[in-house]
């Protein structure tokens, strides 16, 4: 039996580790490449229902130690996306399709159209924090949360996870209204809001102004988020924030995570991260004794 | 390390009609091929391939769009972004080798002559449109002895394609590789005839890209990113991709045909 095996709900993962919405995710073809690198399963760019071109660059700002961006949710409406999901669904690991909308009729008739392309699973994107009308602006709201929830639910029979934002207090409030209308999981967490300002040109960088930081920098904020709804939920929790190498993702899982999401490192350590934190982790169970990724869930919190 | 870089601009030349080579102080080590994310404040920030990677490096720009239009203006002293370099370049090896470039493709593939250095190993075959669309033709006599020159119009050197007169150097004189880099029917072409004269290729492709960092997979061709597993890839690699020379991406991620 292999010991990495994650389960979300339904879903069976080969390993724990997922490619996180926003990288690499527009096209079939780019789905599928990251699953044949080894992530256990993959979660497309945020998907609407009309196309968008996201904001004029420049979108990323690279850091240190992360990046900060603001893509503006670029994507080709939920239409064009079934050429992408047909070419996707020969990956041979599940496919969670990233959505996003202003009501939660809107992203019921998304979650449809996306069960019928044939997704595994459904994240909702409750959590972009730069998207005027979308994401955060929602997502901060535990009463507006469930309503999209319930009604997303409702409207198909695939896993519904609700990803959260960390730019509030009320974070265990909203997964906790989450839960109670019936999502089978959340993710934690979408970047932090943040700035970077050009001395020279005496402006922000981004197009946009603000965006969202992501990378190691909020690897500790993510673990605390996690560890917090642990405490606070039954459902299972994906982690995301900043885990580059297996110690991240053990750290993420004893934080008790049932799998973590992986971004910023596909373009800092390059497509091989999957397999890298993959081999890494069997080493390290095999070491230390846990026979199943299950056993290791939540062990900080003993 | 890659974080942007403020820098002002040390040089502006006029290469051509509408073609424009920017230089700036930028101290990073930069491989032939490779490609800057370059910030015009205020305006937009683009990739472009570096035209001179020693030295003062530089960018060659045709003023296409808004972005392009803001950077050929550009005056000395004025202020402009840089990050990278990204992706990957030309691998050179020793031996002789052929570059065959249509319209603004010169400038990756000009840098890629300055690495070799050695004007007795490396020919040039420089395509255009017309006359006065020709770029770094006095350059590139510079960096080898054998220089030659078409137009679609026949305005300047021979009349036709410069896949046609790669075609004829594959047959008469023996290369290492050809590093190639304009217009996708182009390199579509040249690919072809490498693979019939049993030459290995390197190509330099261009896609719509956002982050340049092989993050957000705006750029990608089949799965691949240009940003990062390119801008330069094998002839053998773009054989095994089906979005080579017939489809790209527009803004949104919707295919276009080309």
């Amino acid at each position: 039996m292999n010991p990495l095996r994650a389960r979300l709900a339904s879903l069976e993962l080969e390993n724990p580790t997922m490619l996180a919405s926003g990288v690499m995710g527009e096209t079939g073809g780019s789905l599928l490449e990251m699953a044949r690198c080894g992530a256990g399963a993959v979660v497309t760019k945020s998907v609407g229902s009309e196309p968008r071109k996201g904001y004029p660059n420049p979108t990323l700002v690279e850091l240190e130690e992360g990046y900060v961006n603001a893509m503006g949710l670029p994507n080709p409406g939920i239409e064009a996306f079934a050429a992408e999901m047909e070419a996707a669904r020969e990956c041979p690991v599940p496919i969670v399709a990233s959505i996003f909308a202003s009501s939660p009729r809107e992203f019921a008739d998304l979650a449809r159209r996306m069960e019928g392309y044939g997704a595994s699973a459904l994240e909702l994107n409750l959590s972009c924090p730069h998207a005027k009308g979308y994401g955060m602006e929602v997502g901060v709201d535990p009463e507006a949360v469930a309503a999209i929830v319930r009604e997303v639910k409702a409207s198909t029979s695939l896993p519904v996870f609700a990803k959260l934002t960390p730019n509030t207090h009320r974070l265990v409030e909203v997964a906790q209204a989450v839960e109670g209308a019936g999502a089978d999981g959340v993710v934690a967490i979408n970047t932090l809001r943040a700035m970077v300002i050009s001395i020279e040109a005496r402006r922000p960088i981004l197009s946009n102004r603000g965006g969202g930081l992501s990378g190691p920098a909020i690897k500790p904020v993510g673990v605390r988020c996690v560890y917090d709804l642990h405490a606070a939920l039954d459902i299972p929790i994906i982690g995301v924030g900043g885990a580059e190498t297996w110690r991240d993702v053990v750290e993420y899982i004893m934080a008790g995570a049932s799998a973590v999401q992986v971004g910023s490192a596909v373009a800092r350590r390059g497509s091989c991260v999957f397999k890298d934190i993959a081999s890494g982790m069997s080493w390290f169970m095999r070491e230390n004794g846990f026979r199943s990724i299950e056993e290791m869930v939540g062990v900080a919190h003993e | 390390m890659n974080r942007q870089l403020m820098v002002r601009v040390s040089g502006v030349v006029k290469e051509g009609v509408g073609m424009t080579s920017i230089r700036f102080p930028f101290n990073r080590i930069i491989a032939p091929g490779q490609f800057l994310m370059v910030w015009v404040p205020g305006v937009d920030e683009v990739p472009m391939s570096a035209s001179y990677i020693y030295g003062e490096k530089g960018i060659t720009v045709r003023d296409v769009g808004e972005a392009t239009k803001a950077l050929s203006s550009l005056s000395l002293g004025d202020v402009i972004g840089v990050r990278g370099p990204y992706g990957r370049g030309f691998e050179i090896p020793t031996g002789k080798v052929l570059l065959v470039g249509g319209g603004s493709g010169m400038a990756s593939l000009m840098a890629a002559a300055d690495f070799i250095g050695d004007p007795g190993r490396v020919d040039v075959l420089i395509g255009a449109r017309t006359s006065e669309e020709l770029i770094f033709v006095q350059r590139a006599k510079a960096a080898s002895k054998e220089v030659h020159i078409s137009t679609d119009d026949g305005s300047s050197g021979r009349k036709g394609t410069v896949v046609d007169m790669a075609i004829e150097h594959l047959a008469k004189k023996s290369y290492e590789v050809v590093l190639g880099c304009g217009p996708e029917r182009m390199l579509v072409a040249l690919r072809r005839a490498c693979e019939e004269a049993k030459v290995p290729c390197q190509l330099s492709l261009e896609r719509y890209m956002k982050c340049g960092t092989g993050l957000c997979g705006s750029c990608a061709i089949d799965g691949l990113r240009v940003c990062a597993d390119g801008p330069v890839f094998e002839g053998s690699e773009l054989g095994r991709l089906p979005e080579f020379g017939t489809s790209k991406r527009d803004e949104c991620g919707r295919p276009i045909r080309l």
